[in-house]
């Protein structure tokens, strides 16, 4: 029986360029923090450039090494079980994703169910509720704080609904084009692919507007308790993926036009609009437990 | 055998030829020794920080180590020993020994796999880098709870947050490199209840550690923003909770320590039937016990957090499914006490490791199943006693399962037998040792004396010396190991292909040393007797 050869690429300099340039990122990160909170003995300000000179680095590893991976594909070196090692590797990818976001999403249900109920005196804790915060209420979103923070709540019928709308239908528009490929429509595959980095752009841009009302308006900021908490870092680490999973999209279609895909071998674009779904799935989540209920 | 040769380039220097061998490599055995020699150096730095802890430990007062000190040596002791020596140490083996195993040319995603190798050194050099920072190391434990993380932390606290980052980083892609490559490279007739117990567990803990570290990362990214951008996940005052962080943690915790013991499992069972000459006794009912174990651990966390006023139905739940946990980990220790059972038993070094590994690990589990009782949890809760299970764990579990594997693969890789007087010896005192510093532990545990303490009351005294002594022996043995270890490097009598007479697998089948590239044309599985006959 003929086995499969598989390839095994030679020696690569990216890994050890992304590996430093994780490292240069991480460095610069916290030292941009300590020095713009004027943390004791964080004097400077070089911990900025720093930060984004590392993600330079990062991005040009990704460039670099992306782009080997695509002329090996386009030489045709990747045999069938290379593929399954692509698709399966980029599944367990997005499984690490999910429990990413469920550790916040694990924050959120603790401080709805758990701790914000208990302040409040709900089970046996009355006492901690009579001796520490007597006033606190138990009221989701969280108006006020044991402390005293005030908040005003997300609509979920305005921007995040619409936001919503956007969102399901770049997915389906992401699918349009994968059957376009699919069939060899060559014309409709891009058509598809920029409607979709547009609809993904235009949700960018109405999440960066909900937080300009968020804190100008609502006074609803990081700062105001687990509500601002849980609000800010899982609308704001989703709207990460979403920047990623367009900048994918574009890369997409500027692949797509120069004619690397073919109806039959297109994992990169496969992997993109995986990656695309689960961040829709994840904004589901979100609108239902973040903004609606 | 077609041999890709991507090392021989001529007229080079030899440092540029040495570095741009070990810096660019995609090669899973030369990524292994990278792994392996990371974990080694790592645990006598962070051995050090032991014997720095039992120094001062030596008698009741304040000698060597001021308290604030104290507290950072305990808590970089356990970060480094967690992170950069077990996990790194599992993952060496599993890059030389997986591929090799199952038949594959290599990893699935051989730059993946030099990728997540490169992250750690940098990401410890940042970790330990906060020794010599301004307001010094984290000393908050190695569990970093809130607030002490947060609120109280030192500055330094920041750069443990990025490290932690980037090691996440790095045993996630690891973790999907090993899933992958055991899916889909096995040799042509490998189906899974056919694979080796080691791969078998390695595909769980690999598992596991795609669904936990992102939990971790998660648990720090909210202790970042708790720290610097003023939200209140871990502060009741904004309607968070400093008990959420528990919860976090140990969501990634209790996973967490099945990631550093089912390689060891695997391991064990690899080694016990070699030299009980008999085939592993129930091997399905191995895979099932560590897939149980494995589900399970989802759902224990809670029983680190028993006295910090769970509902008691939580309390409850959990110390049942937590004592559920007993009957997978007792099924696997019966299998390989009936492994041997009238085996025609030899006692090599990597055999009496294996066996050490085998009773002491027990002696954990059980001390683990009194901690899981809520009510004797009570008094037993951040007391020495803890120490004492989990270094019963850790130690003569994780540690000697590492160290029984090297015996046992050092001449498949080496090409070199070692000394088995030495290694004997080395056996002998390490258990002594290792029973000396943690057995009086228990007792001290019991008696009440508190874990993460820089000074004790007079009565604990005795038994801290002795464990004191026992740490000091300890520690020089594995300077012995180290001995041993260079010593086979460099030479020794030539092993043969097969090494062990009964050895069974696919790595017996290929030459000692091992070939740089193995398996480019695939093996024969099973493997045919006379596989084994190369010399």
């Amino acid at each position: 029986m003929e086995t499969p050869r598989y390839y095994v690429p030679h020696s690569s300099p990216w890994p050890i360029v992304g590996s430093v340039a994780l490292a240069v990122t991480a460095y610069g990160a916290v030292n941009f923090i300590h020095q713009s909170t004027e943390k004791v003995g964080a004097e400077g300000s070089w911990g900025q450039p720093v930060f984004f000179i590392g993600l330079a680095m990062v991005a040009f590893m990704m460039f670099g090494w992306f782009g080997t991976v695509i002329r090996e594909s386009i030489r045709g070196m990747n045999s069938e079980l290379m593929d399954r090692s692509y698709r399966q590797g980029m599944g367990w990818f997005i499984v690490s994703e999910i429990m990413f976001f469920a550790a916040f999403f694990g924050a959120l249900f603790y401080a709805r169910i758990i701790s914000v109920p208990w302040l409040a005196g709900a089970g046996n804790n009355l006492e901690t509720h009579v001796l520490l915060w007597p006033d606190f209420a138990d009221i989701w979103p969280l108006f006020m704080t044991p402390g005293g923070t005030a908040t005003e709540a997300m609509e979920a019928w305005g921007l995040p609904f619409i936001n919503t709308v956007i969102l399901v239908t770049s997915s389906v528009t992401v699918t349009f084009a994968h059957w376009a490929l699919k069939k060899n429509q060559r014309i409709l595959l891009p058509i598809w692919l920029a409607i979709t980095v547009a609809l993904g752009t235009t949700f960018l841009t109405l999440q960066v507007i909900e937080y300009r009302d968020a804190y100008t308006e609502l006074g609803l900021t990081m700062g105001s308790g687990i509500y601002g908490s849980t609000f800010f870092l899982l609308t704001g680490f989703h709207g990460a993926h979403v920047t990623m999973g367009t900048i994918m999209l574009a890369v997409m279609l500027l692949r797509s036009l120069r004619g690397h895909f073919s109806a039959e071998n297109h994992f990169a674009f496969e992997a993109v609009s995986w990656y695309w779904h689960f961040v829709d799935v994840v904004w589901l989540f979100l609108f239902t437990f973040v903004y609606w209920f | 055998m077609a041999v890709t040769a991507d090392h021989a380039i001529p007229n080079r220097s030899p440092l540029i030829a040495f570095l741009s061998r070990w810096l660019l490599t995609t090669n899973h055995k030369e990524i292994g020794t990278l792994y392996l020699w990371l974990s080694f150096t790592l645990f006598f730095i962070a051995g050090a920080m032991a014997m720095v802890i039992r120094l001062e430990l030596f008698q009741p007062g304040i000698q060597f180590a001021e308290p604030l000190f104290y507290n950072q040596m305990v808590t970089m002791h356990g970060l480094i020993m967690v992170f950069g020596v077990v996990m790194p140490g599992f993952v060496g083996l599993a890059n030389w020994l997986l591929p090799m195993m199952i038949g594959a040319p290599d990893m699935a995603l051989p730059r993946l796999n030099n990728f997540s190798f490169w992250i750690l050194p940098f990401a410890f050099t940042l970790l330990i880098s906060s020794l010599f920072m301004e307001g010094g190391a984290p000393n908050f434990g190695w569990t970093f709870y809130a607030p002490l993380s947060t609120t109280y932390g030192p500055p330094s606290t920041d750069f443990f947050i990025l490290g932690v980052h980037l090691m996440g980083i790095s045993s996630v892609l690891g973790a999907i490199n090993i899933i992958v490559t055991i899916f889909n490279l096995r040799v042509e007739g490998m189906t899974l209840m056919k694979m080796p117990l080691f791969v078998w567990t390695w595909l769980i803990t690999a598992f596991l550690l795609v669904m936990v570290m992102p939990v971790l990362a998660g648990a720090v990214t909210m202790m970042l923003t708790d720290r610097h951008f003023g939200t209140s996940f871990f502060s009741a005052v904004g309607g968070g909770d400093p008990v959420l962080f528990q919860h976090v943690f140990w969501f990634f915790g209790h996973p967490e320590v099945y990631i550093l013991i089912l390689p060891g499992f695997g391991i064990a069972s690899q080694i016990i039937p070699t030299f009980a000459r008999k085939k592993l006794f129930g091997y399905h009912s191995m895979v099932y016990a560590t897939v149980s174990i494995a589900i399970l651990s989802f759902l224990v966390w809670g029983h680190h957090m028993f006295t910090t006023g769970m509902p008691l139905a939580a309390e409850l739940f959990v110390m049942y499914a937590t004592m559920l946990i007993a009957v997978p980990t007792g099924v696997k220790v019966f299998n390989w006490v009936a492994t041997m059972w009238r085996g025609s038993m030899t006692f090599e070094t990597p055999m009496l490791f294996a066996i050490g590994f085998v009773i002491l690990f027990t002696i954990g589990g059980f001390s683990g199943l009194m901690l899981a009782l809520v009510p004797a949890d009570f008094q037993y809760h951040d007391t020495f006693f803890v120490v004492a299970h989990f270094h019963y764990v850790l130690y003569p579990g994780a540690i000697f399962g590492i160290m029984s594997a090297v015996y046992y693969w050092l001449p498949k890789w080496t090409g070199n037998m070692y000394d088995e007087r030495l290694g004997k010896l080395h056996f002998w005192t390490a258990i002594v040792a290792v029973n000396m510093t943690f057995f009086p532990m228990h007792f001290l545990g019991l008696a009440g004396m508190p874990r993460r303490i820089v000074d004790y009351s007079l009565q604990f005294a005795d038994f801290n010396m002795v464990a004191s002594i026992g740490a000091g022996m300890l520690g020089l043995t594995q300077v012995l190991f180290l001995y041993i270890v260079i010593k086979t490097i460099r030479g020794g009598d030539k092993a043969t292909s097969r090494v062990w007479e009964s050895a069974e697998g696919l790595e017996w089948t290929i030459p000692s040393p091992a070939p740089l590239h193995t398996f480019s044309a695939p093996p024969q599985f099973p493997i045919p007797e006379e596989a084994y006959q190369h010399d």
